[in-house]
């Protein structure tokens, strides 16, 4: 029967997020009633954070296998082949509640976090991007307040770890004020022999824990941060902030990789939400072994810690693995040769049990499938809304404004105007493979191969990954399934323009409260959309993440499927760039465009809601628009490629000349709206007009103006000092 | 012996960590505010305090830029640090 | 011609700077702890985040072990270049005048800066061209010394992205064999990154090597 709140504690699981139905479950499962210990490790692990326990049923509709995958999801991250013995790792992970409350702490430890997953795959780091979205920045100091500090934690964790952030992308909306989103996404690279699993094996081999000391840092996080709504009293969670320290993390890292290079090691993982408990436990259960482990081993930064609190403490910058006994030696010297503290901790057995000793007495004992797999997974309720979700903001431009000022507006708008505000707070070039930077192109170039004085020499090509990172809120809301399709046809042409192929997606899933039946809904067809524009495009999840409870009492967030992408293209030199540069190129238009309002840029500067419907897209015309931009680059016959995206056709051409610094007379196709969105479908190319054959041309480069036939003429200059100007000019902080 | 080093920027040198503070508080509402600057604490557990200001001016702060001010015997009123949690933010 | 490029823990940069050298001439990574210098012609302290910059960017990398043997090889004439990190080292191991404060917008900056080359007469920049197009990224690059120094680096007209006094980008040592630098010259050597403006530096060094008398 349920339990009650009788004077012995039984109800202390309800506190922990536990239901009663849960609870019983677990007595159940162990034939008795938890103790301490047991009860604060299996709450954990039977969190939404951990067990996915209300997306994991559907996550199952998402395309998983393809020719190039390495490894899938369920590992720390998923990898793809691209040629040459090298895999690709990536994922995208959010840290959103913890940002909410500590916005620098926050983003700095999202960053340490999908570092460390990268890293416990046996890939060295290459690139991180960001994908961020916060309140109205004009209309609230709370938002500019999260977006400056949680830019300056990513800043400050990825510059002094020597990893470049080389991409991202930030939108500001109301339904985000009280719940901020911080996703991370990290790229890195590895020899196929080097890629590593999780899984715990061999018996008797030993387990290690090397890295920051334990604290009683983000004690019930995973359970009180990350799977409750936010509430007022957010100031007395602050001492559960995990605080991060990229200089322990780049010994860690460093330490690790040559670990792994020297094969020492039977296998790695990282520790993140919940800790301790979550990173054996699932090492035991990949492994199908038990585990034993002595808490009195774990270095502590704080003497008097209860067993519990060790198990579950979300110190960071900490990584477990598995050693045969007598390698032991050999794995602590390379760790004191990286000033990175090491401890045995406990053995592999035969068990199939998780035991937790203190000073060789058993405080706990739990059989690892119980702890991993035998956490209830839960059925939706989906139901549309029957009412508007989200309502619509300030009119900031009449909709009767003539072009040149609904341009000029669109331009210097929060969700248009140029990133480098923030992007220069980055470094986007260390570890020297960064071949486009942001605002060189629609996605971010990193040249595969070290780059050295003979690269390219003999006309041999550098062959280079391009990544992107997406998703749009406003048109997910729209049509979940449609606007999740979308974002994907969108990601795929940011990579189109550099010239690549896309090879694999990551997602982050952030939602409402999945137990709210339109929330579910959004969920539900958000997700079958995603799934039907992979499959349309041939492109497999390899891994991801997701966030739900993202809701205030003023409703859930915008639905905010992100997606991370990675596709290969065979020659850096040939990379795109997406600024006009040539005068006398022509410009033509790429793909099947039917632009519309509803839940565009236009729309939301008119003070319409996100609401409506989206334009009806050909896939084979998507497909064939990509190919074509994607070949027209590689074979250089483009000066440049730009997708059509928020703002519509107007903004993407003056995107072109504002990145070039050069004008362009455009003559608009008759009846096209040139401030609605088809995202996804459309590109601007320029070029020479030998190169344009067989598309339609509709303007030509050249002189210091934007000149739209018929309708104004504009400095390019001055439509540059907007675009530059519009973020620095909502912030704060900016100079 | 319980010491504390406090470290901040030389009269003259720009301190703009000092400047923001020092615009922040009055959008705060706190009215009269001047001359803020912005240094570090470092406090540390020494059995010779004869050697602090050497510690100083070879390692916690630089002479060319900072100028530091060494407190010691003052343990009662600067309370007992017993863990991470204990201090007061 | 051999450089040796020194890590420490938290250096960022070693390996940028060790690929760039090695387009000049042969080039080595030095371990902190080790004191041997491996014969190399010219030292490189590179950027990064030192020991975390914790405490005060470049304050404990001075004492490691490697930086007592980059101290006597400096003072025998041996060729020093240090990049960002590696010149607020410089700086707070007195090899070099002055120190790097935090910049005056507080924030870590990356951007593409212009240079002026206003001493040519050094062993670091005998090839250079008269205007550099380099990037610089760094939270502490305003640069500060009350004493008068030898600068060979302005950041051009407007440019100057952190604060530092007079324009200072880059100085020598008052022999001239010991040059520090906020930009960092290794991420402008290959056109395909952005600029190759930062090569003629190691070119310089190549120069400057090769003229010299062999000792051993």
């Amino acid at each position: 029967m349920g339990a009650t709140d009788a004077p012995d504690g039984r109800g202390r699981h309800r506190e922990l997020g536990l239901t009663d139905h849960e609870y019983d479950l677990i007595v159940d499962g162990l034939g008795r009633e938890p103790g301490d210990v047991e009860l604060a490790m299996l709450s954990l692990m039977w969190s939404e954070h951990c067990a996915y326990k209300h997306s994991k049923k559907l996550l199952r509709r998402l395309p998983v296998e393809g020719p190039n995958v390495l490894v899938g999801p369920g590992e720390n991250a998923g990898a793809v082949d691209v040629g040459d013995n090298l895999a690709i790792a990536f994922k995208v992970e959010s840290h959103n509640h913890p940002s909410a409350v500590e916005p620098f702490q926050g983003a700095a430890t999202g960053v340490g976090g999908i570092l460390r997953d990268i890293f416990a795959v046996g890939a060295r780091p290459i690139a991180v991007l960001d994908s961020l979205r916060f309140g109205e920045p004009a209309d609230s100091p709370r938002s500019r307040y999260l977006l400056e500090h949680a830019v300056a934690g990513i800043g400050h964790y990825g510059n002094s770890i020597g990893v470049p952030t080389v991409g991202g992308e930030i939108y500001f909306e109301p339904s985000y004020e009280q719940n901020c989103l911080i996703n991370a996404m990290a790229v890195g690279m590895a020899p196929h022999e080097r890629l590593t699993s999780s899984a715990a094996a061999g018996v008797g081999n030993l387990v290690l824990l090397f890295g920051a000391l334990t604290g009683r840092d983000g004690i019930g996080g995973a359970s009180v941060l990350a799977s409750a709504e936010l509430t007022d009293a957010d100031d007395a969670k602050r001492p559960t902030v995990q605080i991060g320290d990229p200089f322990a993390e780049k010994k860690l890292m460093e330490c690790s990789l040559e670990l792994l290079d020297r094969n020492l090691l039977a296998s790695l993982q990282d520790l993140g939400a919940a800790g301790l408990t979550s990173s054996a436990s699932e090492m035991a259960s990949k492994g199908g072994v038990g585990l034993e482990i002595d808490v009195t081993k774990v270095p502590l930064r704080e003497a008097d810690m209860e067993p519990f609190e060790i198990m579950i403490s979300e110190s960071q910058e900490r990584m477990l693995c598995v050693v045969e006994p007598h390698l032991v030696d050999r794995v602590l010297g390379v760790c004191e040769k990286w000033e990175v503290l090491a401890a045995v901790i406990g053995e592999v057995t035969d068990t199939g049990l998780f035991r937790v000793l203190r000073d060789g007495e058993l405080v706990g004992e739990l059989p690892v499938g119980l702890l991993v797999d035998d956490c209830p997974l839960y059925d939706l309720d989906p139901e549309p809304p029957t009412a508007a979700l989200y309502v619509g903001g300030e009119q900031h431009v009449a909709t009767d404004a003539d072009p040149l000022t609904t341009l000029k507006a669109l331009l210097a708008s929060a969700n248009i105007s140029s990133r480098r505000p923030v992007f220069e707070q980055y470094d986007p070039v260390v570890q020297s493979r960064t071949v486009r930077r942001p605002e060189q192109a629609d996605a971010a170039v990193l040249a595969l191969p070290v780059l050295c004085a003979r690269s390219g020499a003999l006309d041999e090509p550098i062959p280079a990954i391009a990544v992107s990172i997406d998703g749009n809120g406003r048109r997910v809301a729209v049509d979940p399934r449609a606007g999740a399709a979308e974002v994907v046809y969108e990601c795929a042409a940011n990579l189109a323009c550099t010239g690549a192929e896309p090879l694999g997606v990551t997602n982050c899933l952030n939602f409402g409260n999945p137990e709210k039946p339109h929330v579910a809904w959004q969920l539900s067809e958000a997700i079958d959309g995603l799934a039907q524009a992979c499959r349309d495009l041939g492109v497999p999840v390899v891994g991801g993440n997701v966030s739900l409870y993202n809701e205030s009492p003023d409703g859930p967030i915008l639905p905010t499927p992100v997606i991370g992408m990675v596709g290969k293209l065979p020659d850096a030199r040939a990379a795109g760039r997406l600024g006009f540069a040539n005068p006398g190129d022509r410009i033509a238009l790429v793909g099947e465009f039917h632009p519309a309002r509803d839940g565009s840029e236009i729309a939301k500067l008119h003070g319409s809601a996100p609401a409506g419907a989206l334009p009806v897209k050909s896939v084979a015309a998507i497909r064939a628009a990509h190919e074509r931009v994607r070949e027209g680059v590689r074979n250089r016959d483009f000066t440049s490629a730009h997708d059509i995206a928020e703002g519509g056709i107007l903004v993407a051409i003056a995107e072109c000349c504002i990145a070039g610094g050069v004008g362009a007379i455009i003559n608009l196709p008759d009846g096209l709206d040139p401030f609605g969105e088809d995202l996804g479908t459309a590109f601007i190319v320029s070029g020479p007009s030998e190169s344009l054959e067989g598309l339609p041309i509709i303007g030509v480069v050249g002189s210091r103006e934007l000149v739209v036939t018929g309708r104004f003429n504009v400095a390019v200059s001055e439509l540059s000092a907007l675009h530059g100007q519009g973020l620095s000019a909502l912030l704060s902080y900016a100079r | 012996m319980r010491a504390r080093v406090l470290i901040r920027p030389k009269a003259g040198i720009l301190d703009p960590q000092g400047q923001a503070v020092e615009r922040a508080l009055p959008a705060l509402g706190f009215t009269g505010v001047s001359e803020v600057h912005v240094g570090r604490l470092v406090e540390l557990e020494v059995q010779d305090e004869s050697q602090l200001p050497a510690m100083c001016e070879r390692l916690l702060a630089n002479p060319l830029i900072e100028e530091y001010e060494i407190q010691t015997g003052h343990t009662a009123a600067w309370g007992e640090r017993a863990s991470e949690e204990g201090t007061a933010a | 011609m051999k450089f040796g490029v020194i890590r420490f823990p938290g250096t960022c940069d070693d390996v940028d700077a060790q690929l760039a050298a090695a387009r000049v001439g042969e080039a080595a990574l030095l371990w902190h702890r080790d004191r041997d210098l491996q014969g190399v012609d010219v030292v490189i302290v590179p950027g990064g985040f030192s020991y975390g910059d914790y405490l005060r960017a470049g304050a404990i990398a001075r004492f490691a072990p490697v930086m007592e043997s980059v101290i006597e090889f400096a003072h025998e004439g041996g060729l020093v270049l240090g990049i960002c990190n590696g010149f607020q080292i410089l700086c707070e191991c007195g090899l070099l005048p002055g120190a790097l404060l935090v910049n005056d917008h507080l924030k870590f900056v990356f951007r593409q800066v212009r240079l002026d080359v206003v001493d040519h007469n050094t062993p670091f920049t005998r090839n250079c061209p008269p205007s550099l197009s380099i990037p610089v990224k760094h939270t502490t690059g305003r640069y500060y010394s009350p004493e008068p120094v030898q600068v060979v680096l302005r950041y051009a007209p407007g440019e100057n992205p952190n604060g530092s006094q007079d324009d200072i980008a880059g100085v020598v040592n008052n022999a001239g064999n010991v040059f520090g630098l906020m930009p960092h010259p290794e991420h402008a050597v290959d056109a395909l990154t952005g600029s190759t403006d930062g090569l003629t530096i190691f070119e310089s060094l190549r120069t400057a090597v090769g003229e010299r008398v062999p000792v051993a």
